[in-house]
């Protein structure tokens, strides 16, 4: 049942083959076993999951059982959830009880699905690693001297090894896919303003997107189906029409289904920097893409070796500012001892703050502060433009850009912990999207070394339905997304 | 435009954390590379680029004067830290917060 | 005092917080009501719990547009929020919203009475705005609540506010004062904002410094933060004048700094926790969008504005016959131009309405400050008492007699059930619209109009006044004013005036 897809749990829990509360017990049980290994979640309320499993079982017997209804998920533990713990991986909130519920999290609450946790991520979501976490690093399960990604470790790591049907994550520079990519799924970074931030912690206010984690394209589908939608409540939610991003998920028959796409391959994605395994790997999907009919097209994008220096610029500048609320007075950790307001002011923070959130802020608050920011948050802005016209142009020429997710496979854990620069360079194919405000998707494209590896689809604004229709059409043919580690079966 | 142990402390306190001799010395050189990393961007010339503060080109929605939320102080005090110095009791007081005393 | 005979001239800018009027915050639905207890209007946006955002509130937006258009000023069609950062425990984010490069309300102007001094004449000037951005209040500090320690309410935190600031155009504490005056009166007249001082509705920060009369570099300049009273800026600015003159004057330098002025020993003194140099790091809100202000946003607002004051002052002139000098008193507050205008509705003539309201009206109206805007008797009223001396029932005299006793019926006991006088259906009092004919007639102060009641009376004063009759026959002028007073007086006041005049003139030729 574990590898079952969202669709199959779906029907089970329809024809009661399985009641919510027996699947979600099933999670729970092997979230009892392997959890304290692997350390996916950091909160569990076995309660408040219970409660709700027994109410999904009600609406299904009463015929109100929407797609999700009962399924058991894992949310990210940057989203508030009333009542429960909700501690953005960081000591700062380690007490925090939400009283509130995320947007995402009451969509899902109206969808029937059920709270299986939340799980571990990096500090903030500052991190590629999930080893910013104050609740501890967490295991890549294919191998667990490697680490999950980040920053969505927790999800990534949940859903690798089926402590979960599917996740939630959040992407600011790569936190869904980077990790999609090293732990062997499907994850998707919306187009920017697609899901609403409200109650989503925030990190880089205008780079953050919420977004799927799920073993296939098609579970991914049926997640943003409950997750996008206008928000009245986030300023830079947008007011679309919904769609249905399942509706294009047809079998694919025929010899060439995706006749006619025209995939663009940026030659800044396949340059120096790239692990030559993980490049055979990518190169090998997209050969599968020509054999199902699509056209492959040699574009650029000039400016995305930029993409890490802006990123690294205004992602600081606006965390910086996003995390000044956590000063010890209204909630949070304050000191236990100090001398005056500004005493506790600096060692709240001093405190309740790991290395590297630290560092982005101190970043942040040097690049915004009197006489630098013109050269450098000035400048960054400008050259973000830059790397969104270059989608621009490429879009012109291809219908969706294909490349790796990430450079390598999932590294050793404490490989690249003390060394800033060295991490930052894991998000090098991912970022120029979060710039853009583009919507991208890793997909599980084979192995290097018995370690997943992810092809990245980055779509034109708006473009999920298609782009999860092009993922969807690799998933029929190929098996990728369908592994899981042998070790916890 | 090369850091100092001085920018550093100057930061640290603009942005309220505490910072020891040391940490201030190990945090000057990891900010150093990723400043380094940071200045590629000078090459490049700007002139006459808008900056793009948002990726859709919208305007903001406005929100009718009505009003939506009610009393919550109950809930939301519930999170309130400990006083701290030995008092172990929620930074509270008649509905209000409580800080070391505010100097003007 | 020797500095102010001196070569320096004092050079002054004012920044005014006017909280608008608003239901909600400027960035959430939560309440703005004045008075709640503490942080029960604190909602999770007014607190900054993590993962909330922010949503422009309409009417704020609306109020600034207003604005602008009453200070003739440009709005542009885009403007932006921008985050100020620093640390304080009644600024719950770490970050005040606010406007810096692009603000709503661009340059304009305000045209100011500056009134006549001990040595100076009354005269009028232009103060330039040079813009007018929304933000956000914070909450309050307050001191000692448990010794040692300060307590925060977040009830006023995201509180709309329009930052009005001025150039520095002003030349002395007269001029600053009549322009907090002239804007005071001005976001009330537009009804952007109730003006409220004591509650903190209309705050000024006030930058003063110093220079060598005729020299063009400003000096130093110190800003004395959040007076909420005119009094204590005059004094302030004052005081703070002469301070700077004085230290300069010893050789001393004047350096940048923010000062609070104290009410009880008139004083000024830097304040403490501004000491370190502030680095706001201002950058555009990601959490807000451009707020874009349309044509047809500023042609619906204008619409729905009240004729300004300088137009209302024109129209009186014309529409009156009033002198430019009572047309300009009558427009320095709406709801004293509302009421002149609704008297004058009610069937009084225009020249002795406006003489009345700017008159005993205003004076009662000064001497019980807590009516605020709203006089305790209503325009119908009124005009029921001034008809009433057109119409020769009363004398002007008995008209005073009358009012003074409406007045004091009226009392302060229903006063404070009356909140506005400019609206609809006002409530004044219970006594109705002949409540000055009731008067006259229960306590018979009706004038005496009838020739023979008068010669009974002249032919008793003359009676037991001899001597003045015969002063007056010996050609002393001042004798007949005598005797028409003893009339009057014999009368009660009663007596018309015009009548015993020539009735009197009339008995003493005989």
């Amino acid at each position: 049942m574990i590898n079952h897809s969202l669709k199959e749990l779906g029907h089970m829990l329809a024809s009661k083959q399985i009641s919510s509360v027996e699947m979600t017990q099933t999670f729970l049980d092997r979230i009892a076993k392997y959890n304290p290994s692997i350390n996916a979640y950091i909160a569990l309320d076995h309660d408040k999951t219970i409660t709700q499993a027994k109410a999904a079982d009600i609406r299904i017997a009463n015929g109100s059982a929407e797609p999700l209804t009962g399924i058991p998920l894992a949310q990210k533990d940057i989203f508030c959830a009333k009542g429960w713990q909700t501690t953005c991986g960081s000591k700062m909130l380690a007490n925090f009880i939400a009283p509130y519920d995320a947007h995402v999290l009451s969509q899902f609450d109206h969808a029937g699905a059920v709270n299986l946790g939340k799980t571990n991520m990096d500090e903030f979501a500052m991190g590629s690693s999930n080893e910013t976490s104050y609740f501890g690093g967490v295991k890549n399960p294919w191998d667990f001297d490697r680490v999950p990604g980040g920053s969505s470790g927790g999800s990534a790591a949940a859903v690798a090894a089926r402590l979960c049907a599917a996740a939630t994550g959040t992407d600011t520079g790569g936190s869904i896919r980077q990790p999609a990519s090293l732990c062997g799924f499907t994850g998707l970074k919306p187009t920017y303003g697609l899901v609403s931030r409200y109650g989503m912690i925030a990190f880089a206010s205008s780079l953050d997107q919420a977004g799927p984690m799920a073993k296939s394209a098609e579970d991914c589908a049926l997640m943003l189906n409950v997750m996008a939608g206008f928000d009245e409540r986030d300023s830079t939610s947008l007011n679309r029409a919904k769609e249905d991003y399942t509706r294009g998920l047809v079998n694919m028959q025929g010899a060439q289904p995706l006749k006619g796409l025209r995939i663009g391959l940026p030659k800044e994605y396949f340059a120096d920097g790239l692990d030559a395994n993980v490049a055979k790997v990518v190169q090998a999907a997209i050969a599968e893409y020509r054999k199902l009919g699509a056209e492959t097209v040699d574009i650029s994008l000039p400016n995305s070796q930029l993409s890490i220096p802006v990123y690294y610029v205004l992602a600081p500048a606006e965390a910086s500012s996003n995390l000044s609320r956590y000063d010890g007075v209204r909630y949070g950790h304050r000191a236990a001892a100090y001398d005056d307001l500004m005493d506790m002011y600096m060692k709240s923070r001093a405190e309740g703050f790991g290395a590297e959130v630290k560092r982005r802020i101190l970043i942040g608050t040097y690049v915004l502060s009197a006489g630098y920011y013109d050269a450098y948050y000035l400048k960054a802005q400008q050259i973000r433009r830059l790397i969104a016209d270059d989608f621009t142009q490429a879009f012109k020429q291809c219908d969706i850009i294909m490349g790796p997710t990430a450079p390598s496979t999932a590294f050793k854990a404490g490989e690249k912990a003390d060394d800033p620069v060295a991490m930052y360079l894991q998000d090098v194919y991912t970022i120029a999207t979060n710039l853009a405000g583009l919507p991208g998707i890793s997909i599980p494209a084979g192995f290097s070394n018995g370690l997943p590896v992810g092809l990245q689809l980055m779509g034109n604004y708006f473009d999920e339905a298609r782009m999860l229709d092009v993922a969807h059409a690799y998933q029929q043919v190929t098996d990728w997304h369908t592994r899981m580690p042998e070790s916890l079966k | 435009m090369a850091l100092n142990i001085s920018d550093i402390k100057r930061i640290a306190h603009l942005a309220r954390l505490e910072i020891s001799e040391q940490e201030a010395t190990q945090t000057l050189t990891k900010l150093t590379g990723i400043l380094g990393l940071i200045e590629q961007m000078q090459a490049v010339d700007t002139t006459g680029i808008t900056p793009m503060s948002h990726s859709q080109d919208v305007v903001q929605r406005l929100r009718d004067d009505v009003v939506t939320k009610t009393n919550m102080r109950e809930a939301f005090q519930a999170n309130a830290p400990k006083v701290g110095n030995g008092a172990a009791e929620k930074a509270v007081y008649g509905g209000l917060y409580l800080v070391s005393q505010v100097i003007e | 005092m020797e500095w102010a005979k001196n070569n320096w001239e004092v050079v002054i800018g004012l920044e005014t917080h006017t909280q608008l009027k608003t239901n909600t915050k400027i960035f959430s639905g939560a309440s703005t009501q004045y008075g709640a207890e503490p942080n029960t209007q604190a909602c999770e946006v007014s607190i900054a719990l993590p993962g909330v955002l922010p949503v422009l509130n309409k009417q704020a937006v609306e109020c600034a547009i207003k604005f602008g258009l009453a200070i003739n000023a440009a709005i542009p069609s885009r403007s932006v929020f921008s985050r100020k950062n620093y640390f304080y425990p009644d600024l719950p984010k770490g970050y005040q919203i606010s406007q810096f490069e692009l603000p709503v309300v661009g340059k304009g102007n305000v045209t100011i009475q500056v009134p006549a001094g001990k040595n100076t004449a009354a005269y009028e000037k232009t103060i330039h705005i040079t813009r007018a951005h929304l933000e956000e209040d914070a909450g309050k500090s307050s001191h000692g609540v448990v010794e040692g320690m300060s307590g925060i309410d977040l009830n006023r935190a995201g509180t709309p506010l329009l930052e009005i600031v001025t150039e520095p155009d002003m030349r002395s504490a007269a001029e600053a004062v009549a322009y907090a005056k002239k804007l005071h009166e001005l976001v009330q007249w537009i009804d952007i904002c109730d003006g409220n001082m004591q509650e903190g509705s209309f705050r000024c920060d006030v930058n003063v410094s110093v220079r060598p009369k005729g020299t063009e570099k400003l000096g130093t300049r110190r800003e004395i933060k959040n007076l909420n009273s005119f009094k204590f800026m005059q004094q302030a600015i004052e005081y703070e004048t002469r301070w700077q003159i004085e230290t300069l004057e010893d050789g001393g330098t004047i350096q940048q700094a923010t000062v609070l002025f104290n009410p009880d020993t008139g004083e000024t003194r830097a304040m403490r926790s501004k000491e370190e140099a502030n680095d706001y790091r201002y950058f555009p809100d990601p959490d807000l969008l451009p707020l874009e202000v349309t044509a047809a946003d500023t042609t619906r607002v204008q619409a729905a504005m009240p004729e300004l004051p300088e137009a209302m002052k024109s129209r009186f002139v014309v529409e009156y016959g009033l002198s430019s000098y009572d047309a300009a008193t009558l427009t320095t507050s709406r709801g004293m131009a509302d009421y002149f205008v609704a008297t004058v509705n009610a069937g009084a003539e225009a020249k002795p309405a406006a003489n009345w309201v700017m008159g005993d009206i205003a004076s009662y109206m000064n001497k019980n400050t807590e009516l605020l805007s709203s006089p305790p008797i209503s325009p119908a009223q009124l005009a029921n008492l001034l008809k009433r001396i057109t119409d020769g029932t009363i004398s002007g005299k008995i008209a005073k007699e009358v009012l003074n006793e409406m007045l004091l019926k009226v009392g302060a006991s229903t006063a404070s059930v009356r909140e506005t006088v400019t609206g609809e259906g006002a409530f004044y009092n219970d006594f109705g619209d002949n409540f000055a004919d009731n008067i006259i007639e229960a306590k018979g102060l009706k004038q005496v109009s009838d020739s023979g009641a008068i010669e009974a009376i002249i032919d008793e004063v003359l009676a037991v006044n001899q001597v003045m009759v015969e002063e007056y026959k010996a050609g002393k002028e001042k004798a007949f004013n005598a005797l028409v007073g003893q009339a009057m007086k014999a009368s009660k006041g009663k007596a018309n005036p015009a009548q015993v005049n020539e009735i009197l003139k009339k008995k003493l030729t005989e």
